[in-house]
């Protein structure tokens, strides 16, 4: 998938601004922003539901604004919200998408798939949260797709069910050559499957590559120890400048370089502080995540 | 089993398993027809009330599917973004479209089905029908009526569009001359009546069935009218999402 240029106007506003990335096949690429950000009107120009005011797009080498209809045949998408008949019975409503699509998907396996296989004959309306997710993921493999657009695919689903999802997806990509886009806000999402990530902010991509290239550069050591630790005197003794970031956790903004890792743990122990909790090296991506977008980094 | 076959198994299966608008299409026409034959309190003007209520009710239940029925199901639709998901499958508009024409004719079919014998039951003797006017003005109604509610369904939150359907339904049925003569109203909500998709439906529908229609011609054009217009205006105003 190729966006290219791609610009969206609402009359005045500008809600995405000559934008570019690829997305390819055999790989998760996450789309993450703010709220506002303009990845969801980027997502639906790139399903053919929005028209691009400027820009190109190609998914699986077509058109989606003018060839939705071969497009859609090989499209898997995960709304974030809904999309079933309230009435419409878990089985029966796999079987109508795999149906639509006739790729020779078996609805039964979807089911049982998802995890749903208990729940075949309750309408949607009786599913809780998290099974309206796992039904909306099976409708988007009932394409059996060559690309899939799922829009926070684990959100309201408990933590087994989300490692199942992820499974599930991870597979889609990595056993059959899907290009999978997931736009999320779990960074932690993101950062466990996605090959590549792409930032949007303000209607714009500010950050594009892989978690190993986005991370580069901001290598960090994370630790906690006693509230009132004195920062600025443990700043002065190991020469760089340490951060409080939460109650009794503290950020070194610096690779975590034996020796010093040895005049820190030294400090601490000269003034009878504990150190517990100690992680060193690459920034996490919730770090990279609020420095690119000009949040505090926690 | 081919795209328009499986979503036409799916409308039909989700109608039939709503029992509000079961309610809606066929209990409350089959209600009012056995009532107020049974009870003459109507001022229908005709000896026997039956004869007057027959048609008029026919039209009440074209009315009730094809404008509340679709219009509340397909405005739920466009709330629980039903409509945008279908929009990434291959069905593609046109088979959606012909599968809600579908489920619509089907539902028609069961409440006529039901209708005509309960109204024969009850003493109906219509002189020499011309079905085929009718069968006419019911499709002509139910295109009239189909836009009517997919305009409404197209704009309108899920909830308001709900409201606004069972509110117009009952407006049009109290001026419709469905189970109350035109002749009974005061003259300028005479006036209004006639031009309203359900009052030129069931004049047109009298007159077909029974030979007893208002002002038949000029029912015909203004039903033709709505016909024309609304699906157009439909087409216009409709949001899938």
């Amino acid at each position: 998938m190729v966006v290219d240029g791609l610009t969206v106007r609402y009359d005045d506003l500008v809600a995405v601004d000559d934008v570019s990335f690829t997305a390819a096949a055999g790989e998760i690429t996450a789309v993450l922003g703010p709220n506002g950000a303009g990845k969801t009107s980027t997502i639906e120009v790139c399903e053919g539901y929005r028209r691009a005011s400027a820009g190109a797009v190609r998914v699986l080498g077509l058109d989606p604004a003018s060839q939705q209809a071969q497009l859609s045949e090989r499209m898997g998408v995960m709304l974030q919200e809904g999309g079933v008949y309230p009435s419409a019975r878990v089985g029966e409503t796999v079987r109508h998408y795999c149906d639509l699509y006739g790729r020779g998907a078996d609805p039964a396996a979807l089911v049982e798939l998802v995890g749903l296989g208990a729940r075949a004959t309750a309408a949607w309306r009786r599913l809780s949260g998290g099974e309206r997710q796992r039904l909306s993921l099976a409708l988007a493999l009932a394409a059996r797709p060559d690309v899939a657009f799922l829009d926070e695919p684990t959100s309201g689903v408990d933590v087994h069910g989300r490692d199942a999802i992820r499974s599930i997806v991870t597979d889609l990509a990595k056993q059959q050559g899907c290009a999978v886009v997931l736009a999320t806000h779990e960074l932690d999402e993101a950062e466990r499957i996605a090959d590549r990530v792409v930032i949007f902010d303000g209607g714009q991509v500010i950050a594009d590559g892989t978690l190993a290239e986005l991370r580069s550069g901001h290598d960090e050591i994370r630790f906690r120890s006693s509230d009132d630790l004195d920062v600025l005197a443990m700043a002065s003794a190991i020469g760089i400048v340490v951060s409080r970031v939460g109650a009794g956790e503290y950020v070194v903004d610096a690779p975590p370089h034996p020796k010093l890792m040895a005049s820190l743990a030294g400090w601490l122990g000269e003034h009878g502080h504990p150190l517990h909790d100690v992680r060193a090296g690459a920034q996490r991506l919730e770090d990279v995540f609020r420095r690119l977008t000009g949040g505090p980094e926690s | 089993m081919s795209r328009l076959a499986a979503q036409i198994r799916t409308e039909v299966r989700l109608v039939s398993r709503n029992g509000e608008q079961l309610l809606l299409t066929l209990g409350i026409p089959v209600l009012l027809l056995v009532f107020f034959s049974l009870v003459d309190v109507l001022p229908t003007g005709t000896d026997d009330p039956v004869d007057f209520l027959a048609p008029g009710v026919l039209a009440l239940a074209v009315m009730s599917t094809a404008m509340v029925s679709l219009g509340i199901g397909t405005g739920f639709e466009r709330t629980y973004h039903v409509l945008k998901r279908l929009g990434a499958t291959p069905l593609g508009r046109g088979r959606l479209i012909a599968a809600k024409i579908v489920g619509v004719v089907v539902v028609e079919l069961v409440q006529f089905a039901v209708l005509i014998p309960v109204a024969y039951a009850l003493g109906w003797d219509p002189s020499s029908p011309n079905w085929f006017a009718a069968v006419a003005a019911v499709v002509l109604g139910t295109v009239a009526f189909a836009g009517l509610g997919l305009t409404l369904a197209g704009r309108l939150r899920g909830e308001i569009n709900l409201a606004a359907q069972n509110g117009l339904y009952l407006v049009l049925l109290l001026l419709g001359g469905m189970v109350i003569p035109f002749t009974k109203l005061p003259a300028g909500l005479r006036v209004v009546a006639r031009a309203l998709p359900s009052g030129a439906l069931a004049d047109v529908l009298r007159e077909a069935l029974t030979g007893l229609g208002d002002r038949p011609v000029s029912s015909w054009a203004t039903l033709a009218c709505w016909a024309v217009a609304m699906p157009l205006l439909a087409r216009r105003l409709f949001r899938f999402d």
